[in-house]
């Protein structure tokens, strides 16, 4: 009997100690003294060497500041660093875990969310959570419409834009039924990515939002809507287009970078992207003729947020919460907002800047072919992400196997 | 005295087993379990069927199944039938020495980038297309027509065949340096039969018998290959290892139910494809028997000849301006079609890499190297364990020993994974090269153990018989004289453990990155510039194994003639 009381203490005890020790980000001074001469391997997408250039950069900034060493793990998907967590998790390693800090959004954010595989929350006690504005800018709070809650701080925005070769298209489709029109006068010029590569779902998103006359029903999980009604229209368009599509759809670019490269080869004249600096970072990299320019479709396109989150056994989390408190600094997302360096657009609000600081975002050099931020109209807002699933896994069933 | 200390060498067969047994059955566990509905983690705590229903229900099942069954039994058939026409029609002619010369660099080629290589080549707006666009095509715009990712799996099989000709030649090459073949076509050519025809008639059933394992090893690699398949093959849908490896990276970690069954019908698919295969060698032995009892001579081979040599020298050709259409892509500026060459030539895709491409590089030559050091040791130890103690493995337990090679990769590494985790022993150079080890082993001893066995032992008794110990005549004799094959094995090995992705990755925790990681990584994004300097950089480092493995034995034995013989 008092073995098996011990026993239970000790479980209890070692269940509670990881809580005792970790960082409080309310208390940023002894974040900071921790955090100093941790090592932070944080696991982000390694596709784009734009992005793995900046992250270098910021290692330097951090090591040079705080005395933060940090690690890019590079992913081809950032789904194996979910996978890892929870193998972690299944081992039963609930501390010194692998990843310090994820680049995440979206599905697989909601993922960890719901498995509890994530740290928190601490992003909103961060210092320079004072600088962004979530009442103007609810992405920074919902992420695909999943309540963040202080798990993920934001560190880059995401808009969709379409970008086109205006050498070879002089009048490109600025509605999602012209899109349609468009590709029947061109067959073969027009794709997009495979779903469920995020960047092809997203464009199923955006055409649905462009379809329907009431989109409240995406804003709620799927399973509360008439999930076939509100899709009619969407498969309909879908049945329409693809016979006019690249390859008469019998084939799909896997991924934004493959589409890009079909854009490269002059084997497309319009492709869609998540990063309105992507076509004037692509021309600087001589990814793109330099007459390739941006547009955004009547109405509004769905935008974004990207998130760093720490996992729930992460070894270094006063590092990581320091390096993502960086990011946000007007330091990290000047530079990364220049055309030369990624030219994604930032998470800060300007009326929470200092007017000198604001001053310098306006002065920045967008790029030829990026479009400003006036220019950029509305953001929508991502529906549920069980949308997201449901339309991939549909789409699959009816495009995604040969008939 | 080395006779006097009580010997470990009976126990090195157990430990070579243990060694890849162990992972691959506690990984084969780790899939299992969530096959039938057990992933405490994920909250399947019963058995159930519920992932197979899943599975079942995914609408592209038949077509992913039918996919990898054809692609992966013609690339092997094909591949196959290439070697033998090459050696039946060449072997122990100079021209011979010509076609060995230009297929085994393509060994060292990884096979992304390879397929990266073809696939540009290959394309619609490929450097083929580029060269005849426009004056000979009228093509101011590349031609929307299907030729990679076609839905039967055409570009992916010739992505596979350029790569398995090469192996499989070597492995021939390797083995058919124990067999009088050159005789034995000599007295088939005296009784009128055709040089093809006798060679195929008296070699190959002894050869084959040699290199059977390495075909199966084919056989299983092309039936559940992924980045080739990524690369080559069709989408809609793509073969079932692509879609379980899809699964398994899916955010939505319930489909990890569904990939762990479709891992096992994965598994199920490859043994079934080996029977079939295994039904398919009784058939051709059985038509061999039949063919030499009708007395036929065969001997107007030519056009066969000629085709063989013009297969393999296409072959060769493929590869070989595929390498070097990603070499130029390294350094390229701006380029588009329908351009022959870039508009500028530019080192900064090479500088902004360089950097990390050192370190990178020095990590995978120390992982690889230390991988194939274990490896190469155990498996000599097993095999001079088997010569001298007669401790002769079973069929059984041979087959335990190509495991590895046969179960897919993406399955029993995540069980792996969780393995090596629970004893906090990831993220380790250690960790990596021993995963490393269960892939390089099975291949360094499959290029090894014929070749060992098949050693004249009369030389040993011979050696004995002047006085020499077991192990005397085993580091005097023996060794010299299978230093080639040895040599030829740690290469394979060598290139096997540069190529190894998923193991350096899930072992790793992706804190290990060799040049395949960062050369996947980066292929994510599509860059050709930079998959340009990261498959050129992925391919010279196998490339200086294998030619270290060519160059040694000349250089040591190049006063004698006889060591050097190849049959």
């Amino acid at each position: 009997m008092i073995s098996r009381l011990t026993v239970t203490t000790a479980f209890v005890a070692c269940l509670c100690l990881p809580a005792f020790a970790d960082p409080d980000p309310q208390d940023w001074d002894a974040v900071l003294q921790e955090a100093q001469g941790q090592t932070v391997y944080w696991n982000a997408w390694g596709g784009d060497p734009r992005t793995n250039d900046y992250i270098a950069w910021a290692g330097q900034q951090v090591q040079a500041q705080f005395g933060v060493t940090l690690e890019h793990v590079k992913l081809s998907d950032t789904a194996t660093a979910v996978s890892t967590v929870l193998n972690e998790k299944a081992a039963g390693r609930v501390e010194g875990g692998s990843i310090d800090m994820i680049w995440i959004n979206g599905a697989n954010f909601a993922s960890m969310k719901e498995n509890g595989l994530l740290f928190g929350p601490w992003s909103e006690d961060l210092p320079n959570w004072a600088l962004v504005d979530p009442v103007a800018n609810p992405a920074l709070v919902e992420d695909f419409t999943v309540p963040v809650e202080g798990l993920e701080a934001p560190w880059s925005m995401a808009r969709v834009v379409f970008y086109y070769d205006s050498a070879r298209v002089a009048e490109p489709p600025r509605t999602i039924p012209a899109f349609l029109e468009w590709a029947s006068a061109n067959p073969g010029r027009f794709t997009y990515p495979q779903p469920p590569d995020f960047l092809g779902t997203t464009f199923l998103k955006q055409a649905l939002l462009g379809l329907v006359s009431d989109t409240t029903p995406l804003y709620a999980p799927v399973d509360q809507a008439d999930y076939d009604a509100v899709t009619a229209p969407l498969w309909a368009y879908i049945d329409a287009l693809t016979p006019h599509l690249w390859r008469q759809g019998q084939a799909y670019p896997q991924n934004g970078p493959a589409q890009r490269q079909l854009m490269a080869d002059g084997e497309i004249d319009i492709a869609i992207s998540f990063s309105p600096g992507e076509a004037s970072a692509a021309i600087a990299n001589f990814e793109l003729p330099d007459t390739v320019r941006s547009l955004v479709l009547e109405g509004g396109t769905i935008g974004n947020a990207s998130f760093l989150a720490i996992p729930f056994n992460a070894n270094a989390k006063a590092g990581a919460m320091v390096v993502a408190n960086y990011l946000m600094s007007v330091e990290a997302q000047l530079h990364k907002q220049d055309a030369a360096v990624m030219g994604t657009p930032t998470v800060l609000a300007m009326n929470k800047l200092s007017a000198e600081d604001a001053a310098r975002f306006a002065a920045l050099d967008l790029g030829v072919a990026t479009l400003s931020p006036a220019d950029l109209g509305p953001a929508l807002p991502e529906p549920h992400p069980s949308w997201m699933q449901r339309i991939a896994a549909d789409w699959e069933a009816r495009f995604g196997v040969a008939r | 005295m080395p006779r006097s200390r009580p010997s470990l060498l009976p126990l090195a067969p157990l430990l070579t087993i243990a060694v890849l047994l162990l992972p691959v059955g506690a990984g084969l566990a780790g899939v299992l379990a969530p096959a039938f509905g057990w992933f405490p983690a994920l909250g399947g705590t019963s058995l159930s069927l519920e992932p197979w229903r899943a599975l079942l229900a995914w609408p592209g099942l038949p077509d992913a199944v039918w996919l990898s069954l054809t692609t992966g039994l013609g690339a092997t058939a094909l591949s196959l039938l290439i070697t033998v026409m090459i050696c039946a029609a060449w072997q122990g002619t100079r021209a011979f020495g010509v076609i060995e010369r230009a297929l085994s660099p393509l060994l060292s080629v990884p096979h992304a980038a390879a397929a990266f290589g073809l696939a540009f080549l290959i394309a619609p707006s490929g450097w083929i297309a580029r060269a005849l666009s426009p004056w000979a095509t009228g093509w101011d715009q590349p031609p929307d027509i299907l030729i990679t990712q076609d839905p039967m799996g055409l570009s992916l099989m010739a992505g596979l065949v350029v790569k398995e000709v090469p192996f499989l030649l070597l492995m021939t090459l390797a083995a058919l340096g124990q067999l009088p073949a050159r005789r034995s076509v000599l007295l088939a050519q005296t009784m009128g039969y055709g040089r093809m025809a006798g060679w195929v008639l008296t070699v190959f059933p002894r050869l084959y018998a040699q290199i059977r394992l390495p075909v199966y090893a084919v056989l299983a690699y092309s039936c559940s290959v992924i980045d080739v398949a990524l690369i080559l093959g069709p989408t809609r849908p793509s073969t079932l290892a692509v879609q379980v490896l899809e699964w398994l990276s899916d955010p939505d970690l319930s489909l990890r139910f569904q990939a762990a069954a479709g891992a096992v019908l994965q598994l199920g698919l490859i043994l079934g494809v080996l029977l079939l295969w295994r039904l398919g060698e009784m058939t051709a032995a059985r038509l061999g028997c039949a063919c030499i009892r009708r007395g036929h001579r065969l001997a107007r081979d030519g056009a066969i000849r000629a085709a063989a040599m013009g297969l393999a020298l296409i072959m060769a050709l493929a590869v070989g301006l595929g390498i070097l259409g990603l070499a130029v892509w390294s350094v390229a500026g701006f380029w588009t079609f329908p351009d022959l060459l870039p508009d500028q030539l530019t080192w900064r895709n090479w500088m902004r890499q360089s950097d990390g491409l050192i370190r990178i590089a020095l990590e995978t030559a120390v992982i690889g190297t230390v991988a194939t050091l274990i490896s190469v040791t155990l498996t000599i130890a097993c095999l001079e364990a088997e010569y001298r103690h007669g401790l002769r493995q079973s069929a059984r337990a041979l087959w335990l020993l190509y495991l590895p090679l046969i179960v897919p990769q993406a399955t029993f590494l995540i069980g792996l994974q969780t393995l090596a985790i629970g004893t906090g022993w990831t993220g380790a150079q250690a960790a990596v090269i021993a995963a490393h080890v269960i892939f390089v082993l099975p291949y360094v001893f499959l290029s090894l153990s014929d070749p060992w066995r098949s050693w004249d032992a009369r030389q040993g008794l011979v050696a004995a018989s002047l006085g020499a110990g077991a192990d005397r005549i085993l580091w005097r004799v023996r060794l010299p004289m299978m230093l080639r094959p040895v040599l030829v094995a740690a290469a394979v090995g060598f290139a096997v453990s540069v190529g190894q992705y998923l193991p350096t990755l899930l072992i790793g925790m992706g804190r290990v990155t060799t040049l395949t990681t960062e050369a996947v990584a980066l292929s994510s994004g599509g860059d050709r510039r930079l998959i340009g300097v990261y498959a050129l950089s992925q391919t010279i480092m196998p490339l200086a194994g294998f030619a270290l493995a060519l160059a040694l034995p000349a250089l040591l034995f190049r006063n004698r003639r006889g060591m050097l013989d190849r049959g």
